[in-house]
């Protein structure tokens, strides 16, 4: 897991260094069934081995469970499944992407993390490069794509993680367990 | 140098609340005895800080009404007045209001501006009625000048040579005037020295001003408030010739008084609102921690990083004999003492004494005792029994209730006391102390008691009993609980419409306590509440189903049996029940609940754990106990989202996660099976 990391905050260092200039944004990429993704890299936290995680009853199946994160309980969230991808039997180039998420209502922010293939590479992408991604041909339903990217003749989709994370079952409505009363006077 | 001011504001509504607290604690006092100077000076103390801490953050209509407020209790203390109980009361209302007022700035929300302005009046009335020639209005004008708002002031204002050298401008005081209306002023610089003379620093002017203006004195007052001791001032009413007549006849005094009063503060009042609502605040939660217990901490992080150092000689060697080996051994438990106490004393922080709810009981008697005409005396210990943050919040409602009750039910009239031979002022106790690992409250009052015959009927009436059923006197009492069971005879605005009682023990389980009832026909009732002292820790079995491990709350638990397949039997379908001893108990399959795979199927195999929630029991059926531990709880919801029959989440010694179960929740869920069982059993 530490090498993963490890590597990444190197080509972090050396891709800074070459291409980020004024009005960018960094993004990361990580690969999902050969496609490239981006996410906005001040929004990851760390990038960790997989490991094995506790099972949440009666939550959909792309939800893999919690993980112990210092002391935080954090959701991980398999992407492959979310997307309706096939799965794959989880290798040494998994890992968990863990990301900070904004919630909808704006009352702070909660972490969670991916499960990707693995990850790729760290860009610089002028704001003006990110085009509006069509409304079909991909896997990934469009609302939770920000936009697509070309770096180097390749397609990146860069993912609203704020929608994708916050929506349907992942979402922090709940009425359920809200049940006790208040005293009337 | 301008400086933030707004980061002291959390600070500064928490000391007006807290002082607020005191005020009210005193007032309460003085009404029960002799007036004790001391009593009143704390009373003018906190009055006088939050006079100053409001005008300070700008809070107008707090300063202005503290104000008035202090003025009245500034004669008292010197003397120049009589407490009476109609100015106490009076007193106890303005703290209502100034407690509304503080509420209303800090959430942004809207206060009862008219009782406050009809307060302040009657504050105002009361400071007139007793008005000495010694204040700075001249005895000629009489009660008019008071706060008859009429043409305007005229104001005599001659600063100290020093006035300036305190931070206090005139030219600022001025400006403050002139927004009034209209100001005319006379400058008297007669004063002047020589330019030899001259201090730069001193004030040599005088002001003769004429204001004309609708608002009252003490608005005027106002703008003074911090120079009071450091001028010369005379604030008189402009008198014109046609209404000298009016102003004079005492009748009418006191009424155009309170009209007029009533427009200036609401005015202030409407600009505030406007001004609350552009400057958005975030509120954040904070405690005040006792020093000794920061102190206690830091000493332990002392210990620890000494056992630190110490374990870290151990890393640096090549080798380790069997000695070191055994001072290895004695670092780690060392350390395990350290983190044990340090724990503790994190704990600690969290918990404060239950003397912050007990605190608002007094009130509240009082309050009640006169509405419902009983006399009582309160009697309260153990106030200094601490216990956790979140619980102490959650409590306060159930309590304020069983008090309620006690007071509304239980005490009896004076008439009724009388013919039963008890004295007519009627007892209510409320005791805290701090029992294993639970803080127990107990609500004990010497009333009629709770007759076991009129609630067993009224059951019945209701249906919630059948007619047959033999109950324990326990059950019996646990009946108050049941929603929609009342048994006073005429519903007041007190108490007795069946709600609450339910709704108190839903609470009061929802924290992990429970609640017991005791009583004696016409002797009394004790009404026992138990609590954990905190809701972070809590003693867990662990349990194991398939590959997964869960944990089940230690209190809830009440035995663990193995039974055998023929020992259930199978109710309307799928629904599995089994005997215990006399009781008909539903289980629940963990491993279907939580649609586990490679859990034990087979009765035999496995255990059934019996759980109690929501006063009802069932039976988790689990693979196998694996031990039991505290466990610190992690909320789910912080990063994900509550889950129904989940309650947390802990983290374990091996670094991986736990789910704890919630065992209300998952005996509600099985709870609506339950009452089919009953029938098809009958």
């Amino acid at each position: 897991m530490t090498d993963v990391a490890h590597q990444n905050t190197e080509t972090n260092n050396s891709v800074h260094d070459l291409v980020m200039g004024a009005g960018e944004n960094q993004f990361l990429t990580f690969v999902l069934e050969q496609e490239e993704y981006a996410v906005d890299i001040l929004r990851v936290q760390e990038i960790r081995g997989w490991e094995s995680v506790t099972r949440i009853p009666n939550t959909p199946e792309y939800i893999r469970g919690v993980l112990n994160l210092r002391g935080a309980i954090v959701p991980i969230v398999d992407l492959r499944m979310r997307f309706n991808m096939k799965s794959i039997e989880y290798g040494v180039t998994t890992v968990i992407v863990v990301l900070k998420v904004m919630k909808e209502d704006g009352s702070g922010s909660r972490t969670m993390g991916i499960v990707v293939d693995g990850v790729s590479e760290v860009y610089s992408v002028p704001e003006s490069e990110i085009k509006e991604a069509p409304d079909f041909g991909t896997k990934v339903r469009t609302e939770f794509i920000k936009g697509l990217a070309t770096i180097d003749d390749k397609m990146v989709i860069i993912i609203d993680i704020d929608k994708m994370l916050n929506s349907d079952e992942l979402a922090v409505v709940d009425s359920v367990s809200e049940s006790t009363g208040q005293i009337k006077e | 140098m301008s400086i933030d001011l707004t980061q002291f504001q959390q600070t500064f509504f928490e000391e007006s609340l807290e002082g607020l607290d005191d005020m009210e604690a005193n007032l309460l006092q003085l009404e029960v005895g002799a007036v004790d100077n001391e009593q009143i000076n704390s009373i003018f103390r906190a009055a006088h800080s939050i006079k100053g801490g409001s005008a300070t953050f700008g809070f107008e209509q707090i300063a202005g009404f503290t104000h008035v407020l202090e003025t009245l209790l500034d004669e008292m203390r010197e003397g120049k007045r009589d407490v009476t109980s109609d100015s106490v009361d009076v007193l106890l209302q303005s703290v209502d209001i100034l407690r509304s007022m503080i509420n209303a700035i800090q959430h942004e929300s809207t206060y009862d501006e008219e009782r406050a302005a009809v307060i302040q009046s009657r504050l105002e009335i009361m400071l007139q009625d007793g008005m000495s020639p010694a204040t700075v209005i001249p005895a000629t004008h009489g009660v008019a000048d008071v706060s008859h708002a009429g043409l305007g002031w005229n104001i005599s204002f001659t600063p100290h040579a020093s006035m300036m050298q305190t931070g206090n401008d005139t030219v600022r005081i001025l400006r403050e005037l002139e927004e009034f209306g209209e100001l005319n002023t006379v400058v008297d610089t007669n004063n002047i020295p020589d330019f030899d003379d001259y201090i730069p620093e001193n004030s040599y002017l005088s002001w003769q001003l004429e204001l004309r203006t609708d608002a009252n004195k003490s608005t005027i007052d106002d703008v003074f408030a911090w120079v009071e001791d450091e001028c010369e001032l005379t604030i008189t009413p402009i008198v014109d010739i046609d209404t000298i007549g009016a102003v004079s006849s005492p009748q009418s005094e006191s009424e155009p008084a309170t009209n007029t009063d009533i427009k200036p503060s609401l005015t202030v009042a409407q600009t505030r609102e406007s001004k609350a609502k552009s400057t958005k605040t975030t509120e954040t939660a904070s405690i005040r921690v006792g020093i000794d217990k920061v102190d206690a901490l830091i000493n332990m992080v002392g210990e620890l990083v000494i056992t630190q150092s110490m374990l870290n000689q151990f890393a640096e060697r090549e080798e380790v004999t069997a000695a070191q080996i055994e001072q290895l051994k004695n670092g780690l438990g060392q350390l395990e003492r350290n983190t044990r106490e340090l724990q503790e004393s994190v704990m600690s922080i969290r918990m404060l004494p239950i003397s912050f709810i007990f605190s608002r009981f007094p009130r509240m008697v009082h309050d009640l005792s006169s509405k419902l005409g009983k006399q009582i005396e309160l009697i309260m210990t153990g106030e200094g029994t601490e216990l956790d943050k979140t619980v102490m919040e959650k409590i306060g409602d159930p309590l304020v209730h069983l008090v309620r009750n006690a007071i509304d039910h239980g005490v009896e009239s004076p008439e009724e006391r009388a013919e039963k031979g008890k004295s007519a002022v009627g007892k209510v106790n409320l005791n805290a102390y701090h029992q294993g690992g639970n803080i127990v409250i107990e609500i004990i009052d010497d009333g009629a008691g709770l007759d076991k015959n009129r609630l067993l009927n009224k059951a019945r009436e209701k249906g919630l009993v059948r007619e047959d059923d033999i109950l324990s006197e326990e059950q019996i009492y646990q009946l108050i609980f049941t929603p929609g069971f009342s048994t006073a005879e005429i519903v007041s605005d007190v108490s007795g419409r069946g709600v609450g009682m339910d709704v108190v023990n839903k609470n009061i389980i929802s924290l992990g306590g429970s609640i017991d009832i005791e009583s004696k026909l016409e002797i009394g009732t004790t009404f026992r509440v138990r609590l954990p002292l905190t809701l972070a820790i809590l003693d867990g079995q662990t349990v194991k189903v398939g590959d997964e491990v869960y944990i089940i709350p230690l209190v809830s638990i009440r035995e663990s049996i193995q039974i055998k397949q023929d020992m259930v039997r199978q109710v309307g379908g799928d629904m599995e029940v089994f005997k215990l001893r006399d009781e008909y108990l539903p289980i629940i399959r963990l491993h279907q609940v939580f649609e586990i795979e490679r859990a034990v199927e087979e009765f035999e195999n496995g255990l059934l754990v019996v759980v109690e929630g929501s006063g009802r029991r069932v039976g988790l059926f689990v693979d196998e106990l694996l031990g039991q531990q505290q466990v610190v709880i992690k909320s789910l919801d912080t990063n994900f989202k509550k889950m129904a029959g989940i309650s947390g989440a802990t983290i374990l010694g091996d670094g991986s996660v736990a789910i704890i179960i919630d065992i209300p929740g998952m005996v509600n869920l099985a709870s609506i099976q339950n009452r089919d069982v009953k029938r098809a059993i009958a």
